[in-house]
């Protein structure tokens, strides 16, 4: 095994090489670190200008023109109510739409269609699922601007990014198993109930997280459904008036008095932990169906 | 099929869960409620009368201005910590977009940062909507610029219309006026949902919602403050209400209403916008319908206790209140059953600072 010779050309080449493999981490973790840098200095300011304005004030209380009474009780309850609502609508929609799609349409022009359209409805702007849910639902349909109309909003707004997960979610198992089973004789229900949906449910989860991340923050559809700013009342029903977070932290952000800047930002770490909340309890969720899972089928 | 029953199992749990959430929230009100809220102390001075409170109970649906929003929750606050059954909801859905539902009578008041347009009246008027227009504080607008700008000292409403109406050919400072620097202007407003962009427009340009569109437009007046704070050719308008939050870090521009003989230069403040000797400067209502005010004694309550209380509230939410006067004499009125003409009480004044009235 002499030595091998390289000529100038190979040797300028091999160190190219070497040169772009060191260099591209770097690259690389600029990138992460810009991403990371932005969620961190916007946490940062947000806990600077709000986090001494944190008090039981802010969660218990009805809103109020005192910023050192003023608090968000309707607002988080409105959310609450509205997005889980919306989520218990949403989620069961979009799995079935997703195995549909997968375990049951042969994939001829309507599910293209299908997908096609599903792919569009998550470029629409959130604004305009407001205005027809306020023309179809609340006013043709006299559902009224209530929790069910804001919940049904953010449910067919949510449902695209949803659906488009669960899709991923069920094409990830591999059809090896699905054949399998069906060689076996087994019914297409029973390859979604005991193949498909077992292994996709985690990742099914994670999108119904994002879902439901996305339709806390909506501002837009919620003003045109509901409008409504300052109410001094829970939601009681699905037929009640209602208010959310995004609404209140805007208003409050558009106050000329520094103290209500403040306040929204102690608002916006509020509606943060209650995000991380919810995305803990689905992690969670997904830790315990995958561990589930592995025991079952391996 | 075996699994048959299971499916229906996991659709049972799916609307079991839906139910438990809608008993949890009927729990959530019914719940002795253990949050007191905190309760103001209020003078109420109705003509000598004292109030036993409390016994008042009904629903009073508001909707409208974002701008009127403030003051009116202030209003609404104060008068259900008096009056705890009286359920008050005030929405935010923009002058117009309040007083679309207003004239169809979906609203019991509406919020107000103009007028009505007489379009929404004769739809008012189709609908067998009537309404009593009561002003409940003043609203005015700054001009401002960066606080190194040394050159301009008054803009002129002419001047303000030349920079701002549509298809403006103003790009430099030097094609306001010929002396001022030859260097490009910066314009920041609001954006067209807002009733401080009506009022601009329709005051200075002329004409409803007519401007030119090639400018920095943000809802949000503090965005506007910092816009106009960072570059030094800039030049923006927001609500008079932001300004003293943000007086020391812009330059506030006088104005002179050129339109008028033997018009000055006039700084804003209160009280040359409260007398309306700043040409900028408007009152913004409260429309309140005339069926449900008669119909719902909670309702005339909360409008007189409004009024009676209003310099309290505008002040409260840094607003520029109406003299006490005026206050004092729109609540004698309403209590009497005098709903009209309100508006002529507001000034002594005549201007013609409204629009349309």
């Amino acid at each position: 095994m002499g030595h091998q010779v390289l000529t100038g050309a190979e040797r300028r080449h091999a160190r190219l090489r070497k040169f772009i493999d060191r260099v591209l981490p770097i690259i690389l973790s600029v990138a992460v670190f810009i991403a990371v840098a932005t969620v961190a200095s916007l946490l940062l300011t947000v806990i600077i200008t709000g986090g001494h304005r944190l008090s039981w004030n802010l969660i218990l209380n009805y809103p109020s023109a005192n910023p050192e009474e003023a608090g968000m009780r309707s607002a988080i309850l409105g959310s609450i109510f509205t997005v889980g609502l919306s989520a218990l609508i949403c989620v069961p929609l979009s799995i079935a739409t997703a195995i549909y799609l997968v375990e049951y349409s042969r994939g001829g022009r309507l599910s293209s269609l299908l997908r096609y359209n599903i792919a569009n409805l998550a470029g629409v702007p959130s604004v305009v699922f407001g205005v027809v849910a306020l023309g179809f639902l609340a006013y043709w349909l006299g559902m009224g601007r209530t929790v069910i109309t804001g919940a049904f909003t953010l449910a067919i707004l949510t449902l695209p990014l949803v659906t488009v997960t669960c899709v991923e979610a069920l094409k990830a198992v591999p059809d090896d198993l699905r054949l399998g089973a069906y060689a076996l004789g087994a019914t297409t229900l029973q390859v979604v109930r005991r193949i498909s949906l077992p292994r996709a449910l985690p990742m099914m989860l994670t999108g119904g997280i994002l879902g439901i991340s996305r339709a806390l923050g909506e501002a837009a559809p919620i003003l045109v459904v509901s409008g409504i700013l300052f109410i001094r009342e829970d939601p009681t029903s699905l037929f009640s008036k209602f208010t959310v977070m995004p609404l209140q932290l805007y208003n409050w952000i558009s106050r000329p008095q520094p103290a209500f800047i403040e306040l929204s930002s102690a608002g916006i770490i509020i509606l943060l932990l209650i995000l991380l909340a919810l995305n803990g309890v689905a992690i969670a969720l997904r830790q315990y169906l995958m561990r589930r899972i592995g025991q079952t089928w391996r | 099929m075996m699994s048959q029953p299971k499916t229906i199992g996991l659709i049972l749990t799916f609307l079991l869960v839906g139910g438990v959430i809608g008993y949890v929230g009927g729990w959530f009100s019914s719940s002795p409620s253990s949050i007191v809220t905190v309760t103001e102390k209020i003078t109420v001075t109705s003509g000598g009368q004292t109030q036993t409170t409390g016994q008042l109970a009904g629903e009073i649906i508001i909707d409208g201005s974002s701008t009127v929003y403030p003051i009116t929750e202030a209003a609404a606050e104060a008068f259900m910590n008096l009056y705890p059954n009286v359920k008050i909801s005030v929405g935010i859905s923009g002058t117009g977009g309040g007083f679309k539902r207003f004239v169809v009578g979906e609203t019991d008041i509406n919020d107000a940062s103009r007028p009505i347009l007489r379009s929404e009246a004769e739809t008012a008027q189709s609908n067998g909507i009537e309404w009593i227009e009561v002003p409940v504080a003043i609203d005015g607008l700054v001009v401002v610029v960066n606080r190194q700008n040394d050159w301009v000292d008054c803009l002129t409403i002419s001047e303000l219309k030349k920079i701002w109406e549509p298809d403006s050919k103003v790009s430099k400072w030097s094609d306001i006026r010929p002396e001022w620097p030859n260097a490009p202007i910066l314009l920041y407003g609001p954006g067209p949902d807002s009733g401080t962009f009506d009022y601009f427009t329709e005051r200075v340009v002329g004409k409803l919602k007519a401007s030119r569109t090639d400018y920095i437009a943000s809802e949000d007046d503090n965005v506007l403050v910092a816009g106009v704070e960072g570059e030094k050719n800039a030049l923006g308008y927001f609500g008079y209400a932001y300004y003293p939050h943000a007086a020391d870090r812009i330059r506030i521009v006088p104005i002179r209403d050129d339109l008028k003989e033997g018009s000055e230069c006039v700084v804003p403040t209160d009280e040359t916008v409260g007398s309306f000797v700043y040409p900028l400067a408007r009152p913004i209502f409260i429309y309140v319908n005339k069926k449900a005010w008669n119909e719902k004694p909670w309702l005339r309550e909360f409008v007189i206790f409004y009024l009676e209380n209003g310099e309290k509230f505008a002040k409260q939410v840094s607003y520029t209140p109406f003299t006490s006067q005026y206050y004092k004499s729109a609540a004698a009125l309403l209590r009497a059953g005098v709903t009209d003409g309100l508006y002529s009480l507001t000034s002594i004044v005549v201007w013609r600072n409204a629009g349309p009235h």
